[in-house]
């Protein structure tokens, strides 16, 4: 039964139109009803890719090259399954975030109605992004992935989001058509647009240089959505402007999939390119994000700002997965190829969760002390012990102490960058923890500091649980991390990579 | 040596897209850089127009042209959205320029 790939894309599209076309008070609920639906068809999924390896589906019964496939391997059910646990407590905490009538600072409420069609959406067409095997459907992927973000940051209705989403969309769209021109190319070289048809013949084809003019149109075009640095100007204020339901959504989960596309692309369509040199200079823009993003975090006084641009510099680590993926070396047969792929992965999914975490503790805490200023935030502590507590736990995560899937991650990372002759790579993993340290206690000095006489508003206490919980998952995974590797392991192109001895 | 006629349509996509981008960058009003997304737009379509025709000589390949017609109606839902925003951040701010092109003016 393949059925259960299809409808994890159409049950949330279905949820959409539905909420969209029959709005009641009971939408929320409603909405939180098709995200669990989503999200335990999601986990039969990614079950079964588990146990049984990689599934197929041809749409309408026609397959590729002339229809299109759904097809999960452990890639694909790992994002999967991560962007259902992230997504369904995201959608528990927008259910209470928005009940709670939680407005940020100076705006007004937040439209509720508009949030479920476009959240429910969005998580369609990710999960479109994360099974379809097709290049031109998943143009389609992006594309909507894009136009629900830019939905969901304007429904806080204020000037500022107005501005970021404009900027966003326009950005979004350069990064998609930039996407689709390299689209193009390989279809008028391999006249198919099956990405695993393409990787089969990826090696007989003699057009180095269309291959090459294709490969940077499809990674600038994707860079460019996954606000790699220099490209990531646009992320922080439209980040930092949405409702802090939508800002844990678009950074936990949407830069991720513009990622996962390339990763699916590079290693699948590309292999031929990927080379030493390549894998370098994405490991040196890595290395600009992480450095530039924490220092600008260190640098804000404005709390949400300060987030968004942790999740600039964390989107660089995800591309150390690069260089410690492509052989270094020839003749080296160990795996530590798959060992770094797997530690950047296991980074995605525990900064899915942490950013989430503290995105909602950052609104948490705007909401209730009234102010987005780092100052304002005197007392945080003993008012809102909760949220303060997530916070603390979110960022712990994020720098990689123990015991925290961040932990287990960047120790992957950093094995494979040893093992792998990359020394200059763990120096900057671990440079990289350092400066998040720096900007999770500016925020947590303040919340220590003695109590001002504050406008506070107490929270909604199931919110400040459901961050509570994200937190905590986010330390949780650092204890068990054996069945996320296994997933991983079908299909992934590193193992057989590895047979076939390092080519340069 | 004589360009055959794909490749004359494949160089003119490139300019043309070229032409766009440029645009998107160097022009500050919003409704021009929607416009100029819009011709790098048509430049991808007229790329793949030109593939169709390459791909079977005897009659033109179907699959590109869906693509095309997909990728337009995307085109339109995309631009009938930006254009409500820059309405909307007109009748907001006043301007029809982000923030970081004004000062420029």
């Amino acid at each position: 039964m393949s059925d259960s790939l299809v409808w994890s894309i159409v049950l949330p599209i279905i949820g959409s139109v539905g909420v969209f076309a029959i709005q009641t008070r009971h939408t929320p609920l409603i909405g939180c009803l098709f995200s669990l639906g989503t999200a335990v068809i999601v986990a039969s999924v990614t079950y079964r890719v588990w146990r049984d390896g990689p599934l197929t589906h041809e749409l309408a019964g026609w397959g590729a090259p002339l229809g299109i496939d759904l097809y999960a391997d452990g890639l694909s059910a790992f994002m999967l399954a991560s962007n259902g646990l992230v997504g369904l407590l995201i959608s528990a905490a927008a259910f209470w975030y928005f009940q709670g009538g939680q407005p940020d600072k100076g705006d007004e409420v937040p439209n509720s109605q508009s949030f479920w069609p476009l959240w429910l959406f969005l998580w369609g067409s990710l999960n479109l992004a994360y099974l379809s095997s097709d290049a031109f459907n998943l143009y389609i992927a992006v594309e909507l992935i894009g136009l629900a973000g830019v939905g969901l940051i304007v429904i806080t209705g204020s000037t500022d989001s107005f501005i970021a989403a404009m900027r966003y969309l326009l950005v979004a769209l350069l990064g998609s058509l930039s996407y689709l021109f390299g689209v193009a190319l390989l279809y008028g070289e391999f006249h198919t647009l099956d990405i695993r048809l393409i990787a089969e013949h990826a090696g007989q084809v003699e057009g180095g240089l269309t291959m090459w003019a294709a490969l940077a149109l499809i990674s600038v075009g994707l860079m460019v959505k996954t606000a790699l640095f220099p490209l990531h100007f646009w992320l922080p204020p439209a980040h930092s402007s949405a409702a802090a339901p939508v800002s844990a959504i678009l950074s936990a989960l949407v830069v991720k999939a513009t990622f996962y596309l390339m990763l699916r692309l590079w290693f699948g369509v590309f292999s031929e390119q990927m080379t030493v040199p390549f894998g370098q200079l994405f490991g040196v823009l890595g290395t600009c994000a992480i450095v530039g993003g924490s220092v600008q975090a260190i640098l804000q006084r404005r709390l949400k700002m300060m987030v968004a641009y942790s999740t600039v510099a964390h989107i660089g680590y995800l591309f150390l997965l690069v260089p410690l993926t492509i052989p270094f070396r020839n003749g080296n047969d160990a795996t530590w190829d798959f060992v770094g792929y797997s530690g950047g992965m296991y980074h995605l999914l525990s900064h899915a969760l942490a950013k989430s975490a503290m995105f909602l503790a950052a609104g948490i805490a705007i909401a209730s002390m009234g102010s987005d200023r780092l100052r304002h935030l005197r007392g945080m502590a003993q008012q809102l012990p909760l949220t303060t507590f997530a916070f603390g736990l979110a960022g712990v995560c994020l720098m990689g102490l123990p015991p925290s899937g961040g932990f287990v991650a960047k120790w992957f990372m950093v094995n494979a960058a040893l093992d792998s002759g990359q020394w200059w790579w763990a120096i900057v993993l671990l440079l990289g923890g350092l400066l998040t340290t720096v900007y999770v206690f500016l925020v947590l000095r303040y919340a220590f500091l003695a109590p001002q006489p504050p406008h506070f508003t107490a929270p909604s206490r199931p919110l400040e649980v459901i961050t509570l919980l994200l937190a905590l998952l986010s330390l949780a995974i650092g204890l068990r991390a054996v069945e996320a590797f296994d997933l991983l392991e079908h299909g992934t192109p590193f193992l057989d990579a590895t047979m076939e001895g390092g080519d340069p | 040596m004589t360009l055959s006629t794909e490749a004359i349509f494949t160089l003119t996509a490139v300019v043309v897209f070229c032409l766009g981008l440029y645009g998107l960058i160097a022009s500050a009003h919003l409704v021009r850089k929607i416009m100029a997304i819009n011709i790098m737009g048509s430049a991808v379509f007229l790329l793949f127009g030109s593939i169709a025709r390459r791909n079977m000589l005897e009659q033109s390949d179907p699959v590109p042209q869906a693509m095309v017609i997909t990728g337009i109606v995307v085109a339109v839902a995309a631009t009938a959205f930006a254009l409500t925003l820059a309405r909307r951040i007109h009748a907001e701010t006043g301007t029809t320029q982000l923030p970081e092109e004004r000062g420029s003016e």
